[in-house]
């Protein structure tokens, strides 16, 4: 339980920080790199360190990789759908979601997990 | 001169729950990567390192601050609203290149010194993040250059 409360305040913690720097930089194109920080995988990661080892977190990073290729191609559906499709921005970043699912299992099983 | 800059206006738009829901959303993504990976092991856990969680309250916040900008001078902002989610998202986009780049840096050095993973990983998204936002910017101001003569000519043909 106390493991998932620390989990809690540090992601919060440094999730909140990438966030508000984002919001602090100017123009909005170039903040939006913030959007897409690794703000979960250092805390995350941080956490598996201490808790699995160095060999632990270097695995999860190796999925990562696939995570990220999915981030890009969830990043440029949600934009075309907000220009194309005139959807409001909570609905086109959680339909948006199954994109990333299907883009991040599907490199995943393409690559055999081999990313 | 660099275009970048920072600007202290968005927070003061910024309500004090937006920041709650922030840090809670933060919060409750990486509980959840941690059950994750404790029920399905490093690798798929390592997968949810990229969700895009906070990107969907970052979005909605954004066209939220517009719209609410836009009323403030008495217009309908919503149509506003949405394209500055979506330029924030086609920023996202290009930050995700980073987020690969640190991805790769962190698995290639975290066996050989934790310290320098983390700060080797995370200078590499940073400067992969603002290479590829510069490309972009460039390309973008080129491309539309090339399109204003295209369009000039084709004026000055049809006269």
């Amino acid at each position: 339980m106390t493991e998932y409360v620390i989990r809690f305040l540090v992601g919060g913690a440094v999730v909140s920080a990438f966030a508000m720097l984002g919001d602090l930089l100017r123009p909005k194109s170039f903040a939006g790199l913030f959007g897409a920080a690794p703000s979960v995988a250092i805390a995350t990661l941080g956490i598996a360190v201490y808790q699995h080892g160095a060999g632990y977190a270097a695995v999860q990073t190796q999925a990562m990789m696939a995570g990220a290729i999915a981030l890009a191609v969830y990043s440029v559906v949600v934009c075309h759908l907000l220009v194309r499709a005139k959807v409001r921005a909570v609905t086109a970043t959680l339909l948006s979601l199954v994109v990333w699912l299907i883009a991040a299992f599907g490199l995943l099983i393409v690559t055999g997990g081999q990313t | 001169m660099s275009p970048i800059r920072f600007s202290a206006s968005s927070l003061k738009e910024g309500r004090w729950y937006e920041y709650l829901i922030r840090f809670a959303l933060g919060g409750a993504a990486t509980v959840f990567t941690g059950l994750v990976s404790s029920h399905y092991g490093a690798f798929i856990g390592g997968l949810f390192l990229a969700l895009p969680a906070i990107f969907c309250a970052s979005a909605t916040l954004i066209e939220k601050h517009e719209i609410r900008r836009k009323r403030e001078a008495g217009l309908v902002g919503e149509r506003r609203g949405q394209m500055a989610a979506a330029v924030d998202s086609a920023g996202a986009a290009l930050g995700a290149i980073g987020m690969l780049t640190f991805a790769i840096v962190f698995s290639l050095t975290v066996e050989t010194s934790v310290a320098t993973a983390f700060l080797a990983a995370s200078f590499a998204w940073l400067a992969v993040s603002i290479a590829a936002w510069h490309i972009r910017r460039k390309t973008r101001s080129v491309w539309r250059v090339r399109t204003e003569q295209a369009s000039g000519s084709e004026i000055r043909r049809s006269r």
